[in-house]
């Protein structure tokens, strides 16, 4: 968790997310390193799942092509575990919640931190239902990240004042900033694009290099360092 | 059943998902307990089914079947003879008021079979809301009829053409559709899944079924059934049925599944046969999946059975023991659609033949003083050119 809160000490934090297996475990390794070297500064590994209907067409794709591809979840934890060795900044998963939920969230999460996985995002885990998870994560020093969307102020406000380490915005942060700064001062994180980005402490760049490795494959990791020093 | 505020059943239940969707589903919650309450509400939405779905839908004693079986006294509990010709329209009228009052000027649903967008096209249309229907793309195909009468009835119905293009895409497309468009828009959820409220909501809405067999059971007999049978996709006219029943320990609860080409292939949708707990489409339950989470490609001819989860409030009852819930292949599904044309006179539809096709195999081993209903939500018109396909009959449609 302490590499986390680095993440957001003086600068605003670019998020590169990754599918995991999009199109072969290699090449998100390949990503992995070389987004890394490249100064990113933490990032997400998205675990594919059958029905990701969270995300829009462009990650439904890559999901899609990682399954097909045979993609599987304790590959990740393999690819992690050798990523680990080269790469020193905070590593996520994103998920769905039926995976950790069918692997076992105390045996996900332990394996998290052995492999070393810092945090985990999950789509479909709203305010009310994060007990499902909470101690698996806070047994095994797991940040469980919280996802904020546009919602009433009071909604807002009471996802803000129970989040740890950084709270995840989905959707328009526009309308989420300002009550969220009313009552916390962890940092926010928005998506790439997203309406009022600008003023966010990092931004998570995850449909524009999922369309690079759609289009390029095996060969997109130039394109996405590319794409990611131009955001610096 | 107890449930608490958050939908839970035992275990299953809950609220699985984005947060952008939670101010939504918390107004709908309120919205509904609001008019649930309101005798207005319940007054006006009684009046339309008397009026306009043709409630209470008849209990009949199937009179033939019962002599040709030779053990219980075989009932049929009509919801085919509902306007739409399923039992679907108890769930959709219900909702779409709800809507209405809510300010929504805009419906979506998804559809497996056709029958709910058919019901949820129809009820739009009624009461002046624009509709849009989500059905997998392979659906469209085996069900093309019903696409042609949701449009005839005013409705946009999309083609889904990611996953395996069948119901549980559709409901992944309209779930997105919905996240996109909250404020003018309502989703009717079209069985007893998905997240808190719908679960309890859609369930309150078939309730009438089995208040209904309840009390014609009662005038027909003078005592409940032993037995009450329905089929179960995601279990809206099986929880409907059973609803009543529950506290009765002396009636038997059976919820037929789709198996299929069988529970040893893996083309079916036997969720609680063959499922194992999950968390997908808003709630906790069983699902057919891997060992991964991946949710699995389910099969069965009927579009309305072919998905590969079921409502939390059957996964409690399944894990309680409160219900028993058994596999029907298509084989025997396709015979027990012939089986009561010619001893009935009555074609159900592909869904409602799976509980038929069980009540054929059980009615025999029960004693003649034992009574069994059989839920026949829906009737077999849009079935019978996939049926004809299924045995081979080119009736050049
Ligand atoms: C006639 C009929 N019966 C049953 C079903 C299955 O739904 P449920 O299990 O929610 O009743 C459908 C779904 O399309 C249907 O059309």
């Amino acid at each position: 968790m302490n590499r986390i809160q680095q993440v957001f000490d003086s600068k605003r934090a670019i998020i590169p997310f990754v599918t995991g297996g999009d199109p072969d475990i290699q090449t998100t390794e390949r990503l992995i390193l070389a987004l890394a070297e490249a100064g990113a500064d933490m990032i997400e590994i998205g675990i594919p799942f059958s029905d990701p209907a969270a995300g829009g067409p462009v990650l439904q794709l890559a999901e899609e092509r990682a399954l097909t591809g045979g993609c599987r979840v304790a590959e990740l934890f393999e690819l992690v575990a050798r990523v680990r060795e080269q790469v020193t900044i905070p590593l996520l998963f994103r998920s769905y919640i039926n995976p950790i939920f069918v692997y076992g969230p105390e045996r996900f999460m332990s394996d998290c931190a052995r492999y070393g996985i810092d945090g985990v995002v999950v789509l479909d885990l709203p305010f009310e239902e994060q007990g499902e998870i909470r101690a698996a994560c806070k047994a095994h020093g797991i940040l469980q990240v919280s996802t904020i969307s546009p919602a009433p102020v009071e909604r807002l406000q009471k996802i803000a004042k129970a989040a740890e380490g950084f709270l995840y915005c989905i959707g328009d942060f526009g309308a989420v900033e300002q009550s969220v700064r009313q009552v916390t001062e962890i940092p926010i994180v928005a998506g790439y694009g997203a309406p009022g980005a600008e003023t966010a402490n990092g931004v998570v760049v995850d449909t524009a290099i999922v369309e690079l490795v759609a289009e390029l494959g095996r060969d997109s990791v130039a394109s996405v360092v590319g794409l990611l020093q131009g955001l610096r | 059943m107890e449930t608490n505020n958050t939908g839970r059943f035992g275990p299953f239940g809950g609220q699985y998902v984005p947060e952008a969707l939670m101010p939504t589903l918390q107004a709908l919650d309120q919205a509904y307990q609001r008019h649930k309450a309101d005798p207005a509400f319940q007054a006006e939405l009684r009046a339309l089914h008397n009026t306009y779905t043709g409630r209470p839908s008849l209990l009949y004693f199937a009179e033939k079947m019962t002599d040709d079986l030779g053990g219980a006294k075989v009932y049929l509990k009509r919801e085919d003879l509902n306007h739409t010709g399923s039992h679907k329209i108890n769930n959709v009228l219900g909702q779409v008021l709800l809507a209405k009052k809510m300010g929504k000027t805009r419906v979506i649903a998804e559809t497996g079979a056709g029958q709910h967008g058919v019901a949820t096209a129809t009820v739009a249309a009624l009461m002046g809301l624009e509709c849009e229907v989500f059905m997998g793309k392979e659906d469209t195909q085996r069900q093309a009829l019903n696409v042609f009468r949701m449009e005839l009835l005013g409705a946009k119905v999309h083609a889904v053409t990611s996953g395996t293009q069948t119901l549980k895409d559709a409901v992944n497309a309209a779930m997105q559709e919905w996240v996109m468009r909250m404020d003018d828009t309502h989703y009717v959820v079209g069985s007893v899944v998905g997240p808190h409220p719908f679960p309890v909501m859609v369930r309150d809405f078939h309730q009438i079924i089995g208040e209904e067999i309840r009390a014609q059971m009662l005038e027909a007999e003078g005592r409940l059934p032993d037995v009450v049978l329905a089929c179960a996709g995601g279990g809206s006219n099986a929880i409907g049925a059973f609803y009543d029943f529950i506290d009765e320990p002396g009636v038997r609860l059976i919820g037929c599944e789709a198996a299929g080409r069988g529970t040893d292939t893996p083309e079916h949708a036997a969720t609680i046969t063959l499922g194992s707990p999950g968390i997908f489409h808003g709630m906790k339950s069983v699902f057919c999946q891997d060992a991964d989470g991946q949710i699995a490609p389910v099969y069965s001819i009927s579009a309305g059975l072919d998905y590969p989860g079921i409502g939390p409030e059957h996964a409690h009852l399944a894990t309680s023991g409160r219900a028993e819930y058994v596999p029907v292949t298509d084989d025997e599904a396709v015979a027990a659609f012939s089986y009561l044309g010619c001893m009935e006179g009555i074609i159900p539809a592909i869904e409602s033949a799976h509980a038929v096709a069980h009540a054929i195999k059980l009615a025999p081993t029960l004693g003649k003083d034992k009574i069994m209903v059989i839920n026949l939500s829906g009737r077999g018109d849009k079935d019978v050119a996939a049926i004809a396909r299924y045995q081979g009959v080119n009736i050049h449609e």
